[in-house]
């Protein structure tokens, strides 16, 4: 039996444990839950203590992820690290991110593409394992946005949060990860940015016009790309960037049958973490079961994008 | 296409998108004062007339749109210009 084709084989999540309902938000915010919830569905974020850093919950989703799949962390060979808001440039995050998951000496490397990144980093995991490059990978999304918030800016502010989530890949008898759609364009770039020196800055409404009329295409062609038609995804997994752009996302698609992640309700927008975290929270209330079709969606600044159908562990 | 057909296009898009009954999508109604549509609706109503009409409406162009009629005048515009 050949064990070559890549699969997710488990996910791990870590969520910092301070949630701030929206009515618990800066004064200055002038926080309205109804106003926040009907615009962007959201109802509290989960924002990162001192103690909570990119690496540490990294780490943590990572370890999480190895001890469900029961892989021993020896037996990984590459460990990517997605993510935008690390707090500093040098080193990278992904070997501390490896230490602390007990893949002490793993390859491991950092990859940004924003909001993406996790489906960016999935693919190229599934590309380590197909080609022997790695036996396994973790792959984890890792963000402390509130490091970056404008915490003036209420068109922002109510919408970034915290925390990681991770995926093991490795070999199996039958293939779990689809082909990746992947793309960029850059001249949106300033459209989502941190200036240098500044805070997180977001054209909402361009982003949102971007979000609602592009997007829709990737996820039929990475659908088709995995020779599953979008009425037969038991659930779609977009980036959880705002509820009103993944409900328009989902009907576009026409994935009639499909759960839609709703994770963002007491997530809150965590850029590179919020595909597996919304994946983690669908496994783990029993919406999706092992070997159910998913779409993965990641889409943000750059901007970028990178859609994906995998196998529910 | 008169402007009279374009408002009841328009209205069917409205409808769409924010559950307003057309019927009382008429010209001299504010989007946002009138009928509580805010901004990312407004994106939603732009992009799905775009669509149906054929035309460009940028976000700049967005802001200015007040009411019904301006959006069709708008629409109108466009769709000769086009």
């Amino acid at each position: 039996m050949t064990t070559d084709h890549p699969r997710v084989l488990a996910l791990g999540e870590y969520r910092p444990s301070r949630s701030v309902p929206n009515a618990e938000l800066p004064a200055e915010l002038e926080p309205d839950d109804a106003w926040i919830r009907e615009r962007t569905g959201i109802a509290a974020l989960r924002i990162a203590g001192d103690d909570e850093t990119v690496v540490s919950m990294a780490g943590a989703a990572s370890a999480k992820a190895l001890a469900t799949a029961g892989v021993d962390p020896a037996d990984v060979d590459l460990v990517i690290l997605a993510s935008c808001t690390m707090p500093t440039q040098v080193p990278g995050g992904a070997a501390r991110v490896a230490r602390l998951a007990g893949a002490v000496t793993a390859g491991a490397f950092d990859i940004n593409a924003a909001c993406a990144g996790f489906c960016y980093g999935l693919s190229l995991a599934a590309d380590a394992v197909r080609s022997g490059s790695a036996r396994h990978v973790v792959v984890v999304g890792a963000e402390k946005l509130s490091d970056w918030t404008d915490w003036t800016d209420r068109r922002t502010a109510i919408l970034f949060a915290d925390g990681a989530g991770a995926a093991v890949v490795g070999g199996a008898a039958k293939p779990g990860i689809g082909p990746v759609i992947w793309g960029s364009d850059g001249r949106m770039a300033e459209l989502i940015e941190i200036p240098l020196g500044g805070k997180l800055q977001m054209d909402g409404q361009a982003v949102f016009r971007w979000a609602t009329t592009a997007l829709a295409d990737v996820a039929r062609r990475a659908c088709t790309a995995a020779g599953i038609p979008t009425e037969a995804l038991a659930a779609v997994v977009p980036h959880q960037a705002n509820l009103r752009i993944i409900t328009a996302l989902a009907r576009q698609i026409g994935a009639a049958n499909a759960v839609v992640a709703d994770d963002i309700v007491d997530a809150g927008n965590t850029s590179s973490a919020s595909v597996p975290l919304a994946l983690s929270r669908l496994i783990a209330d029993g919406r999706v079961r092992s070997g159910d079709p998913v779409l993965l969606l990641g889409f943000g600044a750059g901007l970028t994008w990178a859609g994906q159908v995998i196998e529910v562990p | 296409m008169t402007d009279n057909d374009i408002l009841a296009a328009f209205a069917d898009i409205v409808y769409e998108v924010a559950r307003i009954d057309a019927s009382i999508v008429t010209p001299e109604k504010r989007f946002v004062d009138d009928f509580d549509i805010d901004s990312l609706s407004m994106v939603e109503i732009a992009t799905a007339a775009e669509d149906k009409f054929g035309v460009s409406i940028p976000d700049s162009a967005l802001s200015d749109l007040k009411t019904v009629g301006d959006a069709v005048a708008f629409i109108a515009k466009a769709g000769v210009a086009a």
